[in-house]
């Protein structure tokens, strides 16, 4: 018996056990950002490749490759496994993987809820994925299901993914409620809570939101599941119900989400700015401050998504002022990274030009956002490509962009080895071309009228269709060489020193190269 | 102006080539908001392009500031860093001026937001109701209705012959209001959330069933505008246009008689002594209108969503059934009610789908009348 303690002890100290129960039974925040970060890589690919299907629909007018039924379903597919399997996840795995290291903590608070919230996920996206071979086909009412086009109208698959969305939500939940404890028990003696790296800080506020909104994205879901299958009415007009309260419940959850997908964006692109200028951030308290009011407004301009449903003029009035106002903490930030550049010593390597880029384009993706929030163009702009355009600019070249910038800069960090250089600049240069092709184009679309959501167009949308479509496969395509250059730099490479960077600065980069797979296992001191 | 298609990749390409020098191929050009036919209409297309410019010049004043350190502040021409950091002066002043300049852009959107919102009667009041995939039109005060449906050929839509100039913007009935004056709309919907989007009027106002949005427009200039349904309401969303006429007054009225002396006619019709064979004829251009989209053309639906009609026991056998379904719907399901139908129309598609695929040689073969109907909606005792 007490040779059996004695081995488990042992393993404690060695490292991580063979096969594949390390990966099931894993309690190591590396082991599971890992986890977390592979997972969204999946998704991604799945995900893009149903953009795929939709560009080449949409390549040319006419009804070619598929149904205006599946088109529907590829559309809501697309979007969910993009937020809640490719951003969503990406975010918790680099989480996972830096907080733990950054304030100098041993790991994650909660390390068997860690296992727990990441090991349902596989099984949510199965079950959400799976509906598309049911009958009847998967759910087919766009990523914000509206009722009662998800609720009456909705294919039986419907509840399997209010399920899907249950589990995707705990697992959310769960997730955020570890990084909570962490920040706040387990930071080393001296990292105080304005010494926190940026990063920190942004998921200390993603937490917090994902705690406030998830369990309001269950309750939507849940009432939608009562009224499908038990007689409620809560959507439902014909028994008494209201369907705008459904859009109310949505976006309360569906605003606040939009700045969980942004603000880890901007800790990561802070922290490259920072080290590739080789210059101290401009305004470390007021980046925190822009990003503690962006998340406080985020609960107060939700009914901007509904500007056409009918709202008293009042409530137009507010809800269009209190948006124009995130631009102030926005562009604090944006004049926060061109202040740290200013004067700096610059290189440009992968990560810095994907971080330039997201500046760029995230700008552009939150100015044409300025646009959308006035109310009377907003007539004209919602439910357009003009929206299409603009969320995409803020989630592709935004989020996605941030994620890419961050494992190019942490992957010497986490595997030892330096990623190829070379390599990694064709990567972003070809993304970065084939993101504007396919997004750019798209605000001249919607402002020229055409709808989203539509599987076939009139005449005169033809050309600019025809161009996004190109951009759409460029970029898609060079998501392989993505996934070749990580598994390259895993495989092999040059050595990585520990500090990896220049001008890198934080607890994470103290340690050695690959991290040991336990880290501060005694706390660093900090001054 | 030509927006003629070329399904030829090649042909497209070279087209895509000479552009510029082409006037033909005016769609690259289709890059900006039009300004629409009305006040509004034209005040949104002058806020939507002051703001673009305020944006445009905040992106190249940031962008610039920015360049200009990426080409002056390299490792290379720049190799220690300066040690700068926060300055509250700076920082008050990016925060202050960004509000000021939004206060710019508030008060004109609010101003012409409170023109917007005027739910006052209009001269001519038209309520418009959504459905999964047309629009109904009711005048309220010349008791007029119709619906309006795509009219584009499946054909050009499964590019198996050139498409149209007006692709996907064309409908068998057209919205007709007379010029110069006001008309109000109030939407609504029969089933899930439409919306009546209509550029040119700077109107787009979700239709959700059990709520009445109202919007209102004035158009001076006569001609025909094109919109489109811009909430997603099913399969078909993309399929569901709006096309208004907007003619003078006089060929308003006339248009108006035109249409009270058709709804006599349709009455007449309901009383008249209907033979199988002409129901038939009639209920196949009803069926191809309303309910090929989800029970399919051989009557087969979609299996798991919409059930077939063609073998279908109630479809065969249970006459007062069918009738019962297609005026009452099918409670939870996505059948609704088609009480709003003609009574001939509603007894010539019920005869059609007993009468096809079958079903009159394997059921009873009974057919339905304009009668049936009428006696259907009269008060049960």
């Amino acid at each position: 018996m007490s040779a059996v303690i004695e081995n488990h002890h042992d393993d404690h100290h060695h490292g991580p056990a063979k096969g594949l129960t390390r990966w099931l039974y894993t309690t190591n925040h590396k082991d599971i950002g890992t986890l977390y970060l592979w997972f969204s890589f999946a998704m991604f690919l799945i995900g893009g490749a149903m953009a795929l299907v939709i560009r080449a629909e949409l390549f040319q007018p006419g009804m070619q490759i598929v149904e205006p039924e599946f088109y529907n379903q590829m559309i809501t597919l697309h979007g969910l496994i993009m937020i809640f399997g490719g951003v969503m996840p990406a975010f918790v795995g680099l989480a996972n993987w830096l907080v733990p290291m950054m304030i100098g903590a041993p790991d994650m608070a909660l390390p068997r809820m860690n296992n727990l919230s990441f090991w349902i996920l596989p099984f949510a996206f199965f079950i959400l994925l799976s509906s598309l071979f049911m009958e009847g086909g998967a759910p087919n009412f766009g990523w914000t299901f509206y009722a009662p086009l998800s609720t009456t109208y909705a294919p039986p698959s419907v509840t399997f993914f209010i399920f899907s969305v249950h589990i995707m939500g705990a697992s959310s939940i769960m997730g955020a409620i570890n990084v909570v404890v962490t920040i706040m028990n387990m930071r080393a003696p001296g990292v105080t809570l304005m010494k926190m790296p940026l990063f920190v800080w942004s998921w200390l506020i993603t937490a917090y939101l994902l705690i406030a909104v998830m369990p309001v994205l269950a309750g939507a879901v849940t009432m939608m599941l009562m009224d499908i299958h038990f007689g409620t009415s809560f959507f439902n007009a014909a028994g008494g119900g209201d369907p705008v309260l459904f859009q109310h419940i949505f976006w309360f959850f569906g605003h606040p989400e939009v700045y969980i997908m942004i603000l880890p964006a901007f800790g990561i692109v802070s922290h490259i700015i920072e080290t590739f200028s080789r210059k101290q951030l401009f305004g470390y308290s007021s980046m925190v401050w822009a990003m503690l009011s962006i998340a406080i407004l985020s609960f107060v301009v939700w009914a901007h998504h509904m500007f056409t449903v009918g709202l008293p003029l009042a409530a137009e009035l507010f809800f269009m002022w209190a948006t124009m106002l995130i631009a102030v903490p926005t562009g604090v930030k944006v004049f926060n990274w061109v202040a740290t550049m200013f004067k700096g010593s610059l290189t440009f390597e992968t990560p810095m030009l994907f971080a330039i880029a997201f500046v760029v384009l995230f700008t552009i993706g939150g100015l044409s956002g300025l646009m959308l929030a006035i109310v009377p163009a907003d007539f004209q702009y919602h439910d357009t490509y003009f929206v299409v355009a603009h969320f995409h600019y803020v989630l592709v070249p935004g989020a996605i962009f941030s994620i890419m910038a961050a494992v190019y800069y942490w992957i010497p960090k986490w595997s030892g080895n330096m990623y190829d250089e070379r390599l990694g600049k064709l990567h972003f240069w070809l993304s970065f071309i084939g993101v504007n092709v396919t997004f750019f184009p798209q605000h001249f679309i919607g402002l020229a009228g055409m709808p989203r959501r539509y599987p076939d167009y009139a005449l005169q949308f033809a050309d600019w269709n025809m161009v996004s479509s190109v951009g759409a496969f460029l970029f898609g395509v060079s998501q392989i060489l993505f996934l070749f250059i990580v598994v390259k730099t895993v495989m092999g490479g040059k050595k990585a020193t520990d500090q990896v960077w220049e001008g890198a600065r934080g607890l994470e980069w103290t340690v050695a190269s690959p991290a040991p797979y336990h880290t501060f296992t005694t706390p660093p001191k900090v001054d | 102006m030509s927006l003629k298609y070329f399904h030829n990749l090649h042909l497209k390409i070279f087209s895509a080539l000479f552009v510029f020098a082409s006037p033909m191929h005016a769609d690259w050009f289709a890059l900006n908001m039009t300004r629409g036919v009305t006040d509004i209409s034209n005040e949104v297309f002058e806020l939507h392009m002051l703001i673009f410019w305020i944006c445009v010049v905040i992106g190249v004043v940031v962008f610039s500031v920015m360049f200009y350190s990426m080409y002056a502040h390299t490792k290379k021409k720049n190799p220690v860093a300066a040690s700068f950091h926060e300055n509250h002066k700076l920082e008050i002043a990016w925060t202050i001026v960004p509000f000021l300049i939004l206060i710019a852009m508030a008060v004109p959107a609010s101003k012409t937001l409170v023109k917007i919102y005027d739910d006052e009667a209009g001269d001519v009041n038209i309520q418009v109701t959504g459905y999964q995939w047309k629009w109904q039109y009711n005048y309220l005060e010349d008791d007029i209705s119709f619906f309006s449906n795509l009219s584009t050929d499946m054909d050009e839509i499964n590019n198996l012959v050139p498409k149209g100039e007006h692709y996907l913007q064309e409908v068998d009935e057209m919205v007709v209001i007379p010029a110069g004056k006001k008309v109000r709309f109030l939407i609504t919907a029969n089933d899930v959330i439409h919306s009546w989007w209509m550029p040119a009027f700077a109107i787009k106002q979700d239709a959700i069933p059990g709520f009445v949005n109202t919007a209102w427009t004035k158009v001076d200039k006569p001609g025909v505008y094109r919109g489109k349904c811009t909430e997603l309401c099913g399969k078909n969303h993309g399929f569901m246009p709006i096309v208004v006429k907007v003619v003078e007054q006089e060929e308003y009225n006339q248009w108006v008689d035109e249409k009270k002396q058709a709804a006599i006619k349709m009455a007449e019709l309901t009383t008249k002594d209907w033979t199988a064979q002409e129901l038939v004829e009639r209920g196949e251009s009803v069926y191809a209108v309303n309910c090929v989209a989800c029970h399919q053309t051989n009557g087969q639906g979609i299996p798991g969503i919409f059930p077939a009609l063609a073998g279908s026991d109630i479809v065969m056998n249970q006459k007062d059934k069918n009738i019962e379904i297609l005026m009452e719907g099918v409670q939870g399901a996505a059948m609704n009610s088609f009480s709003y139908l003609s009574e001939v129309e509603l007894a010539a598609v019920i005869t059609y789908t007993r009468q096809s695929w079958g079903n009159a040689e394997n059921g009873d073969g009974e057919i339905v009348v304009p009668k049936d109907i009428v006696d259907y909606k009269k008060p049960k005792i």
